[in-house]
């Protein structure tokens, strides 16, 4: 039975030590995310942020940015590995390449969608743009915007196995090693620890968005919802 | 590198080589998002249908969106008792794909028509699946076609994952370039890729005009 072949594995002390144990791996997965996730915010939500408070070339942003989604990222990381001359940041540039389009997305709809009225106030009350923009539409804009964050992070998450190919560490060592030598447990031992990691980091993206998403957000958005189950309810009786 | 990039294509051999990845990266893109849309349609309707049942089908598709590409088109064959090398392993794993991020759109799109419609249709003697199918299906592609054109750039891209457990599709082209260390192939692929998702998103939208008369013919009403 191939899962008690698994827990085996698990369950083996010698897989949980060294360079190719699972915590080293792991530590290298979740390195090499939060350098691309980090990296790509760096990029995408200034320019989300300059594009939707300005309004100027949000149809170009959006064109590129759906094009970039198209992007194969094995194709990228490997292309990017020769011509770094195979070094760990060309791997890297391919996976903020591909957290880009998301948090850009996010970000940039995040502060489209802020409520007209809202910022039309903001600036009725004499706000200058920096102002509104980190007093009003930041704010608003950090629900999408985390979305878009854990969006990328689960992309980066889930396709930086394909740093293991170009022969870089990470969780995806256990899929391909195990691949190579047709040890099934070692590739579902890989395959269950990246959804772990995936999971677990969502989990405490969320925990953020929770902490920083302004409470009175949450309230309207609560306020909004109880609307339309007053509304829907209406119309089933009806 | 253009010099590369032209020395490459112009071989024969080379050439037969990329149109057959191409095809085959047709067809295991494009396959999956037709089945997948299909399967997508019923959980969808269950989903606009049944509140109580939506949060069973949003979690599943959420949870199903995190397992890694890689890591799904290695554990189906244990799952399915396929062989590990069969392209059927990539064709279900898009389409499982496929199903989870179309469940929501479709879903959406349903939401979206609106009720007085489905009540008009009600009301003129339309039995439910017939209501469904010439009323509720073709006004809700508006808003679904957005979905199936996320759905199939992120087949397109996808499908080149499936060469680092040996199947076919451009993807070939970045393992057999990477262990040779030319970049010619890989260049070659990418472009290929990039167009491939364009001509087919342009397909698409043509699709949706043809099926969505009225949005040209009336005004923005």
């Amino acid at each position: 039975m191939i899962f008690q072949e698994l827990f085996g594995w698990i369950g083996d002390p010698a897989h949980w030590q060294g360079q190719d144990g699972v915590p080293n791996r792991m530590l290298e997965h979740l390195g090499y995310t939060l350098l691309s996730v980090f990296g790509a915010a760096a990029i995408a939500i200034p320019l989300g942020l300059y594009v939707g408070h300005t309004g100027r070339g949000g149809v170009v942003l959006v064109g590129l940015s759906n094009a970039m989604r198209a992007l194969p990222t094995l194709g990228l990381v490997t292309f990017l590995f020769l011509i770094a001359g195979g070094s760990e940041a060309g791997t890297i540039v391919g996976l903020i390449v591909l957290a880009i389009p998301p948090i850009l997305a996010g970000t940039y709809s995040g502060v489209q969608d802020t409520d007209r009225g809202v910022v039309d106030a903001a600036r009725g009350m004499g706000m200058t743009g920096w102002q509104r923009l980190w007093q009003v539409e930041v704010p608003n804009a950090l629900p999408l915007l985390m979305g878009g964050l854990r969006n990328a992070a689960l992309q980066v998450v889930a396709t930086a196995s394909v740093a293991a190919y170009v022969g870089l560490g990470g969780l995806g060592r256990l899929l391909l090693d195990g691949l190579r030598v047709i040890d099934y447990s070692k590739v579902l031992a890989g395959a269950l620890f990246i959804a772990l990691l995936a999971v677990l980091l969502d989990l405490v993206l969320a925990g953020l968005q929770r902490i920083i998403v302004p409470r009175g957000l949450r309230v309207a958005a609560a306020a909004v919802a109880g609307r339309t189950k007053v509304k829907s309810s209406g119309r089933n009786e009806s | 590198m253009f010099e590369d990039l032209s020395r490459y294509l112009s071989s024969t051999s080379n050439q037969e080589l990329v149109l057959t990845q191409l095809l085959q990266h047709v067809y295991l893109s494009l396959l999956p998002l037709v089945i997948g849309l299909a399967l997508a349609i019923p959980l969808g309707w269950l989903a606009h249908r049944h509140r109580a049942a939506s949060g069973i089908v949003f979690g599943f598709s959420n949870a199903i969106y995190t397992v890694p590409s890689l890591a799904l088109f290695v554990v189906i064959p244990v799952v399915l008792g396929t062989q590990i090398l069969d392209s059927v392993n990539v064709v279900v794993a898009l389409t499982v794909y496929t199903t989870a991020l179309l469940v929501r759109p479709v879903c959406d799109a349903l939401d979206a028509v609106p009720f007085h419609v489905v009540a008009a249709a009600t009301a003129m003697g339309y039995r439910p699946l017939r209501r469904f199918v010439t009323v509720e299906l073709p006004l809700s592609v508006p808003v679904l076609s957005a979905g199936v054109r996320v759905a199939s750039v992120s087949n397109i891209s996808l499908v080149s994952v499936g060469a680092l457990i040996g199947t076919g599709g451009l993807g070939v082209l970045f393992t057999s370039g990477f262990q040779i260390s030319y970049t010619a192939p890989i260049v070659v692929g990418i472009v290929l890729t990039l167009v491939l998702a364009l001509v087919v998103d342009m397909v698409l939208v043509g699709l949706r005009r043809a099926l969505t008369p009225w949005l040209r013919a009336g005004g923005t009403t």
